[in-house]
């Protein structure tokens, strides 16, 4: 099928200028953040940074609490992750491998929780934390994310464990091994693949999580990264390029685990999980 | 190939479940009863953690809906009933019923341009050559994977009032007035950036998806088309959107749910702001409850917002699940 040169033309056209729309936030914020304050703060915008400074960086990370907040973000997450997946892998198999009772109301169930409305139970959880006497703790959060991801990682891994041919699974029941053998020698290392995107999604929703974190922990020490960067500029002012250098630290472990990622992002893997 | 969580498509659970089906007849029955068991304490661990941490929230927000609780009761851990005075109160207000409409609309809106958009983007994406779908794709990806919170403070840095690249370039196309605008000054400025943030940062999931569901149609059905005489139009009409109609159904209800629930995006950017104009409900439950310190009230806004939620959550599973057994 032959095109004219404008049926050629306006499809990359258009794509170039989409690239340029999807692009140029992310762009201008690593371009703010390596530019010096003079060229951030001048009437005709600086659009590539020539002279490339790392000071912006430095105020950031100097920041009143930065490395704290560092290390609440990274274990809050890294232990919800690691929670839910040892919760999730027993129930995963159960679902995959199983014919029971009742098993299509809990996939079902798993499916609600999945869309369960977080932003709006925080005041429940207040309470409730409040209550506890663990305000200002890491622990009610470590729960709470582990929740939050956990009906995700029980659905995506349900599919990876029944991807495993159960063959395999049977011929080692043979061979004499009991099924809680089979299971971690044929089919976990089988799994690791699937473990790893499933617990980079599960690392995104809690790494990002803002509202509970918000109500839950006001003191500075309890925070996590999320809160450092939205109260940064009200601590800065106007200082943009330090707050571009935040926002900068903050994202790049996403993006590059994201980029990562991209091919299970595509087929469809996220439905819920990033954004929700 | 549609949005589904119960089904990724890594996994042919179809298949295997037939399989399953088939293989695993024995099995069972040679099973004792504690195999019989099993299934259930695999899952104990996940059911109770389901209970305790979601459940149990769930109905601590519709025990407090039922409480007059504010700053004093808090502090002296107070337990005060007061039947649906709550309810009462927000239902017969102004406010509740203005900040659902706006919510309403707000989705509305965001969902319209994002389902709109993405799926353009989306069958332009099948159309491109190899090196522009890749570079435009890389684009798509980089939006998709910012997170929210930094992506709220970058669009505040491009929308700043005093050396915010758009309105430098707003002054430069002719629009001198918008030199030193303040975008979070009005209700409708701040809507206008909260909808591009959300829009920007939706589309992806939606066109990238969408161009994914295309590769799966068949390449045959459009040669049929073509031989029986349909052009470029008919056979879009005819095999495309055919295909891609229950895609879109389910992308449809899961942004509706996302948008909904936008608390991020409209709390960091303007707070819900100026003057509490661009609330939307889960906004409105926190200021009213958190800010304000009216927790029953805010409860009460938090049960009725989850109510429209379940609804909106309920159609979605419906539709998600009669795809699964039309498949099957």
């Amino acid at each position: 099928m032959k095109r004219s040169l404008f049926g050629r033309l306006w499809p990359n056209v258009t794509a170039v200028l989409l690239f340029i729309g999807f692009v140029f936030p992310v762009y201008w914020m690593f371009a703010t953040a390596f530019k010096p304050t003079g060229d951030i703060i001048s009437e005709t915008p600086v659009w590539f940074p020539t002279d490339v400074t790392f000071d912006h960086f430095k105020t950031a990370v100097d920041a009143d609490h930065f490395w704290t907040m560092v290390a609440n973000s990274l274990i809050v997450t890294v232990l919800a992750v690691v929670f839910s997946l040892v919760v999730a892998l027993l129930g995963a198999f159960a679902l995959a491998r199983m014919r029971f009772k009742g098993r299509r109301g809990f996939i079902i169930g798993f499916m609600c929780a999945q869309m369960a409305p977080w932003e709006v139970m925080i005041i429940a959880i207040y309470m409730i934390v409040r209550d506890a006497s663990m305000l200002n703790s890491l622990v009610p959060l470590t729960l709470f994310y582990t929740m939050m991801i956990l009906p995700f990682t029980i659905l995506t891994l349900r599919g990876f464990v029944a991807a495993v041919p159960k063959e395999l699974e049977e011929s080692a029941m043979v061979d004499g091994c009991t099924r809680p053998q089979a299971f971690r020698l044929v089919i976990l290392p089988l799994l690791a693949p699937g473990l790893m995107s499933t617990s980079m999604f599960g690392f995104i929703t809690a790494w990002n999580e803002f509202p509970l974190v918000l109500v839950v922990n006001k003191e500075a020490g309890a925070q996590t990264l999320p809160l450092w960067l939205s109260s940064f500029q009200t601590v800065f002012g106007d200082d943009w390029g330090a707050t571009m250098a935040a926002s900068s630290l903050f994202a790049v472990p996403i993006l590059i685990l994201f980029v990562f990622l991209q091919r299970k992002a595509v087929s469809g893997l996220t439905a819920g999980a990033v954004k929700g | 190939m549609t949005v589904q969580t119960e089904r990724p498509p890594s996994g042919p659970a179809d298949v295997s479940k037939t399989a399953g089906g088939a293989s695993g007849g024995p099995a069972p029955r040679a099973a004792s009863r504690a195999g019989a068991l099993a299934p259930y304490l695999l899952l104990l661990p996940a059911v109770a953690a389901t209970v305790l941490l979601l459940g149990w929230p769930l109905l601590k927000d519709l025990l407090l809906s039922f409480q007059n609780l504010n700053m004093a009761q808090l502090i002296q851990h107070a337990t005060e009933w007061n039947g649906i005075e709550n309810y009462r109160q927000v239902l017969t207000g102004e406010d509740f019923w203005r900040v659902t409409l706006r919510s309403i609309l707000f989705t509305a809106v965001n969902v319209a341009l994002i389902m709109a958009a993405g799926t353009l983007i989306g069958l332009l994406l099948a159309r491109l050559g190899k090196r522009m779908r890749v570079t435009l794709l890389i684009g798509l990806v980089l939006a998709w994977a910012m997170p929210v919170v930094a992506a709220t403070t970058v669009y505040k840095w491009l929308f700043a009032q005093r050396f915010g690249v758009v309105n430098w370039v707003l002054d430069k196309l002719g629009w001198h007035s918008m030199a030193d605008y303040s975008w979070t000054s009005s209700q409708m400025s701040t809507f206008f950036v909260v909808t591009l943030l959300i829009v920007w940062m939706s589309i992806p999931f939606v066109a990238i998806n969408l161009y994914a569901a295309t590769t799966t149609i068949p390449g045959e059905l459009y040669e049929a088309a073509a031989l029986d005489g349909a052009g470029a139009w008919r056979s879009f009409t005819t095999v495309t959107m055919p295909f891609l109609r229950p895609f879109l159904y389910a992308t449809t209800f899961l942004e509706i749910i996302w948008v909904f629930k936008a608390f991020v995006q409209v709390f960091s950017f303007n707070g819900g702001g100026p003057d509490r104009l661009t609330e939307i409900l889960p906004v409105y439950a926190y200021v009213e409850g958190v800010g304000n310190q009216h927790y029953g009230m805010g409860a009460a806004i938090a049960v009725l917002t989850i109510l429209i939620m379940l609804g909106l959550t309920a159609y979605y599973l419906r539709i998600v699940l009669k795809q699964e057994e039309d498949e099957a």
